[in-house]
């Protein structure tokens, strides 16, 4: 049963260039285990670094198992405060892909919602949205995110704003990546609408929700997987990015982002594995989605289809 | 020694699931000129051998034996060579004007920079000599419009341009491939004439790829059938039409509508060579249960009053204008113009034009996809756009219906067909059982001549004419009472357009449609249509019965477009 | 023609109009203002007082209009941080930005055109491989990382390269420049490679696809099957049509590489806009962040006037249609 769906898998074209594919195997299975361990991140990490009773600054500073004065019982060593590096990032790449997901799956909502009636109905209701569309597409995703955020902020009285960072950074990120979605389904859309089976539903008297929703989208569904994959990345980064920066996730609930900014400052007395591995793995999370994403492309568009 | 010669010719292309022979075995010879015309239906393998000889086959096809022979040498996989001669000896025309020439250059720059690949020529005697080509092939004003871009000249204009291009290194032999099927009648005419003109004067060997029975008749000497990649039959075209001896030939020669007289049905050839005639009679029984039986009252079921369309849209004038004239510079282009005729039930109506005529957009207004600027369109004696200009689409109750041109993109891909037949009975027949649901769904996919297993199957595993069938059963899901055929066979190989347009006549006999046929195609309008209204620029030339119409024109338009239209019966 | 450029600058001033007005409501209804520029523990009076004199009480559209005048001049009001005329803080720290940037769109694009039209014409090459997978790679380092990177790596270990600020500049009255001494060139190498590097990967995937596109299409067959000889098709007749893409993505990639370089200068402490603009971010610091906008929004409407206007000389579709109508 399950080879047979296999081999049904493997025998359509996307399957076969997945299972020919190195890259795509590769950075798949990274990401499946990336997503695993964050998921059960209470059973993968040895320890719970946000529970002060386990952690002891006795241990801060301890350099990975295997160099000099490393302690076997933390593997990739300790931060400052004597958290394990390797919980920590576990617990840290969880709220990383949390806020990304969520960031791009409402601007993912938003910009195909706005995408695909803009270019079904056209007329003014599509000119104001590609304006608009148009010149957020020139301002670049991490200032959008950076100015919602920084309004969001003077908005927010000051005791809410750790509660509300999280809410307030998978805003800004969705935000400041909805055009591309909207552009893209709106290119498409218009692409379908002209095809002849829109007419003839258009014909038959079908409603127009109907047929934006239940004819159009499932045919523009591949090139808005591409952008969410190739987005997902972009979120992950900006998402770090900005908690480098120090206005993202509040340093209580730290992302791979927050981490790096704790190590920055310990890199040059030579505490170098706090910032290294968590820049490691936020690299090899975000190459990973964007190589997938690469391959999706490829595979996916019909235009590029040989062999 | 004959210009080209090519020998046992054998070219695949290895995908992943199967290697697909797009030539096998293929032999002929060409001299110097004559015209060659190879024909065939799609997939045939015809255009493949025309990039053969010039080695531009497409990854991942490959030559796998054979020789390609000009002048008595060697061409096959030597690119050094075909380097040489592409352009020199070889000159290509392509299909589609619109896209074969750069757009970011000036029309004299291709030219010169061609010249100077090929000649020892200076600037400006290339510049000179370019200037001839394009007066030679009868662009008027050469001087100036050399300086010009692509997109500065219309269809047939550009088409020129890429023949200038092909003849410009004097070169000994021509491959155009498929060259007049992006234009209009007119135009068609005029570029084949330069064809043959050219041939003449310059003592040319030509090759035409076409799928268009009336071009090999009136341009060719010499006729190659192709089918799955091999030579079926090839001889004197003369010879070749009138007598046909392959099966594949014979199908190919009988599907053609006649132009000049009117049959009943098309005749088809099974595989094994034999005559059939189709009979749905049986098919349409059950269907006709569930409709309840209906008249003929040749009451009036459709009038169009004075309707006008006016685009404001340039992009969309642009496309319309397309290969009629040149680029348009009024703002607004009025599409459809006073247009006025009346449709009467049980009848066909044709509807007939070149591209830019507005009859695509009179099947849209009538339909509601596009809302008309101006005029009233009564069915059954009610309006169907209100005072506000909007479409009302209960006045028709769904029983207006439409086939398209494209059986590719009239069919939702990510429906299985058993859904794209049950949606619209979905609509109109709310209460209805599964059961009874199921029934209807059988009875069209019967009438329409597939299996009941093709049910549950996507779009794309199935042919253009088993779409097209498909669509059918669509539009007959509504109980429709009009239906309109915008182009339906015109995407489709002849003998399966036969097949489609019997089934068309089939279903009206039957069921007692009332159709409203439109069609760039003269002899397709013929074996259709009981009256046609012939369209030019948006407006109406003249409506009459369609023997009387082929037979005693009175507008000087239609009397050139029957005068134009490629004629298979000329060689006879 | 001229219709044209009205068109267009019609428009760049709509945009300037509406970035004006988010600024100003930004400056006018989040937070209090003259609670920040009197301080917490201020009285009543003394509040009441300042609102009178910096005139929060007349119509919104009065103070709007004082705004865009006061804009027009140059005054973005004084930063509630640091107490110090804003346009006096954006005019010392422009120089910088700008040069970072200058610095690393060039690089950007001309590295990434390069390699981009290489890919694209040897596409199955083992080198091209060999770019586009670092390219992918360039595309998934967070520019912060690079920076880190590349200080550990030229700085802390090899020392070689300063870590932060920008050397020695040379004072020329209006502009400082780093260009004109050996350390402040010294200094511009890792921060412009830091901010290049994101760039340049989407340049190389950019003008890739784009070439790739166009050696399908009907004209370039027809090229061939024309004689042309094959580097002519490659260098002449594709790269002319590949490249008219890069315009855009100059225009937008100035653009992102202003926004970007906030991250660069803060990992290089780098004296530029960008640093001064996330310190206003911290510390709610208004007048910074809406100047800082109207500036960034300004120079982003130029870039792409400018990109308009190159496009008209550039591709002849675009004369003609304008021409025409």
């Amino acid at each position: 049963m399950l080879l047979k769906t296999f081999n049904k898998i493997y025998d359509t074209d996307v399957g076969y260039s997945f299972f020919n594919s190195k890259i795509a195997i590769v950075s798949s299975t990274i990401l499946f285990i990336i997503f695993l361990c964050s998921a059960f991140a209470g059973i993968v990490a040895p320890y719970n670094p946000f529970d002060p009773a386990t952690v002891s600054l006795m241990d801060a500073f301890t350099p990975p198992a295997w160099s000099e004065g490393g302690n076997p019982s933390f593997i990739l060593g300790t931060d400052q405060q004597g958290r394990d590096m390797f919980s920590t990032m576990v617990y840290g790449s969880r709220i990383s892909l949390i806020v990304g997901f969520a960031s791009i799956i409402f601007a993912m909502l938003l910009g195909v919602f706005l995408g695909v009636t803009a270019g079904y109905i056209g007329g003014r209701y599509e000119i104001v949205v590609m304006r608009f569309t148009d010149v957020q597409l020139t301002i670049p995703s991490i200032l959008m995110a950076l100015l919602v955020n920084g309004i969001a902020k003077s908005v927010i009285s000051q005791s809410m704003h750790s509660e509300m960072a999280i809410y307030v950074l998978i805003f800004a990120i969705g935000i400041s990546e909805w055009p591309q979605f909207a552009r893209v389904s709106r290119a498409s859309t218009l692409v379908e609408k002209s095809k002849e089976y829109v007419s003839a539903s258009r014909i038959i008297g079908l409603s127009n929700i109907l047929i934006m929703f239940k004819h159009i989208l499932p045919n523009i569904l591949r090139p808005i997987l591409v952008i969410a994959t190739i987005g997902l990345a972009l979120a992950i980064i900006t998402e770090s990015t900005l908690s480098f920066l120090g206005v993202g996730v509040p340093p209580t609930t730290p992302s791979l982002g927050t981490l790096i900014r704790f190590g920055n400052s310990f890199l040059f007395s030579g505490e170098w594995w706090i910032t290294f591995f968590p820049a490691i793995f936020l690299i090899l999370l975000a190459l990973s989605i964007n190589l997938l994403g690469d391959w999706m492309r490829d595979a996916l568009n019909p235009k590029l289809k040989i062999r | 020694m004959s210009l080209l010669e090519v020998k046992n010719l054998n070219i695949s292309y290895p995908t992943r699931k199967e290697t697909i022979i797009a030539s096998k075995d293929v032999e002929f010879t060409l001299e110097r000129g004559e015209i060659l015309g190879i024909v065939g239906e799609s997939g045939s393998g015809k255009s493949t051998i025309a990039n053969a000889i010039i080695n531009l086959i497409d990854p991942p096809g490959e030559i796998t034996n054979g020789s390609i022979k000009i002048d008595n040498s060697e061409l096959r996989d030597n690119e050094e060579i075909v380097q040489k001669i592409r352009g020199k000896k070889i000159g290509f025309v392509f299909q589609d004007p619109q896209t074969s020439l750069n757009p970011l250059f000036k029309i004299k720059d291709q030219l010169i920079e061609t010249i100077q690949t090929h000649l020892d020529l200076s600037y400006q005697d290339a510049l000179t000599k370019s200037i001839n080509l394009l007066k030679e092939v009868g662009i008027d004003n050469a001087e100036k419009r050399i300086e010009d871009y692509p997109h500065q000249f219309s269809g047939g204009m550009r088409q020129r341009v890429v023949i200038a291009l092909a003849i410009s290194c004097e070169p000994d032999l021509i491959i155009a491939d498929e060259p007049t099927t992006a234009l209009d009648v007119s135009i068609q005419y005029q570029i084949l004439e330069l064809l043959k003109d050219l041939t003449k004067k310059r003592n040319l060997g030509v090759i035409i790829i076409t799928h268009d029975m009336g071009v090999i008749a009136e341009t060719t000497n010499k006729v190659i059938v192709m089918r799955h990649g091999l030579i079926v039959e090839q001889g004197d075209t003369k010879e070749l039409l009138t007598n046909p001896k392959s099966n594949e030939a014979r199908s190919l020669v009988i599907s053609v509508p006649p132009t000049n007289k009117k049959i009943d049905r098309f005749k088809l050839i099974s595989p094994d060579g034999k005559e059939i005639t189709s009979d749905s009679k049986n098919l349409t029984k059950n269907i006709i249960k569930t409709w309840g039986k209906r008249e003929n009252t040749n009451q009036k079921l459709l009038e169009m009053i004075d309707v006008t369309k006016i685009f404001d849209d340039k992009s969309l004038a642009n496309n319309f204008s397309f290969g009629s004239k040149n680029d348009s510079t009024d703002q607004a282009v009025r599409a459809v113009d006073n247009v006025s005729f009346e449709l009467f039930e049980g009848e066909t109506l044709g509807l007939v034009g070149e591209s830019g005529s507005g009859k695509s957009t009179i099947a849209k207004i009538i339909t509601g996809l596009v809302r008309p600027s101006n005029g009233e369109i009564l069915y059954s004696n009610a309006s169907l756009y209100n005072s506000r200009k909007k479409y009302q689409i209960d006045k028709s109750r769904g029983q207006i219906q439409m086939i398209f041109q494209d059986p590719y993109s009239s069919l939702n891909p990510r429906f299985k067909v058993r859904n794209i037949i049950s949606e619209p009975i979905k609509l109109f027949q709310k209460n209805l059982s599964s059961n009874e649901l199921t029934q209807s769904v059988y009875d069209l996919i019967d009438i329409v001549g597939m299996t009941r297993q093709s049910l549950d199957r996507y779009p794309h595993e199935f042919s253009g004419g088993q779409r097209q069938r498909i669509s059918i059963a669509r539009a007959l899901a509504t109980k429709p009472l009009l239906l309109i055929c915008d182009e339906p066979t015109s995407a489709l190989d002849v003998s399966i357009q036969a097949q489609i347009l019997n089934l068309l006549k089939d279903i009206q006999d039957e069921l007692h449609l009332t159709m409203l046929f439109i069609s760039h195609d003269l002899p397709v309008i013929r074996q259709m249509c009981n009256r046609i209204v012939v369209l030019k620029n948006g407006s109406v030339c003249e409506t009459k019965e369609t023997e009387e119409l082929f037979n005693n024109s009175e507008h000087p338009y239609t009397q050139e477009l029957i005068r134009l239209m490629p004629k298979i019966e000329s060689i006879v | 023609m001229f219709g044209y450029f009205l068109k267009r600058l019609l428009q760049a001033i709509l945009v300037m109009v509406v970035v004006a007005f988010v600024s100003f409501s930004l400056f006018n209804f989040v937070g209090d203002p003259i609670i920040s520029m009197t301080g917490e523990d201020s009285s009543i009076e003394r509040q009441a007082e300042v609102r009178e004199a910096i005139g929060l009480n007349d119509p919104v559209y009065i103070q709007f209009s004082r705004f865009l005048g006061n804009v027009i001049q140059g005054d973005f009001g004084i930063s509630y941080q640091l107490k110090r005329e804003v346009s006096d803080l954006i005019s010392e720290r422009m120089p910088a930005t700008l040069e970072l940037v200058f610095v690393s769109a060039l690089l950007a694009i001309v590295v990434g055109v390069i390699l981009g039209v290489y890919t694209g014409i040897h596409r199955d090459s083992f080198v091209s491989n060999i770019i586009l997978v670092v390219s992918l790679a360039g595309v998934s380092l967070p520019t912060f990382i690079i920076g880190i990177m590349l200080i550990y790596l030229f700085s802390v270990i090899l020392g070689v390269l300063p870590s932060f600020g920008r050397g020695e500049v040379i004072d020329l009255g209006f502009w400082s420049t780093g260009f004109l001494t050996i350390s402040g060139l010294k200094a511009l190498i890792l921060p412009s490679v830091t901010l290049s590097l994101f760039q340049m990967t989407y340049v190389i995937r950019l003008v890739r696809a784009e070439m790739m596109e166009i050696l399908q299409t009907d004209y370039i067959k027809f090229a061939k099957a024309r004689g042309i000889k094959r580097n002519t098709i490659n260098y002449k007749h594709a790269l002319k049509n590949g490249l008219i893409p890069v315009i855009t993505i100059t225009g937008i990639n100035i653009g992102t590489l202003i926004a970007f370089s906030i991250i660069t200068e803060t990992v290089f402490q780098w004296p530029g806009m960008g640093l001064l603009f996330i310190n206003a971010v911290y510390f709610v610091d208004i007048p910074i962040m809406s100047a800082y906008m109207i500036m960034v929004a300004f120079i982003f409407v130029m870039i792409n006037f400018i990109v308009d206007i190159t496009y008209y000389f550039i591709d002849p579709r675009i004369r003609i249609k304008d021409e025409m109508s």
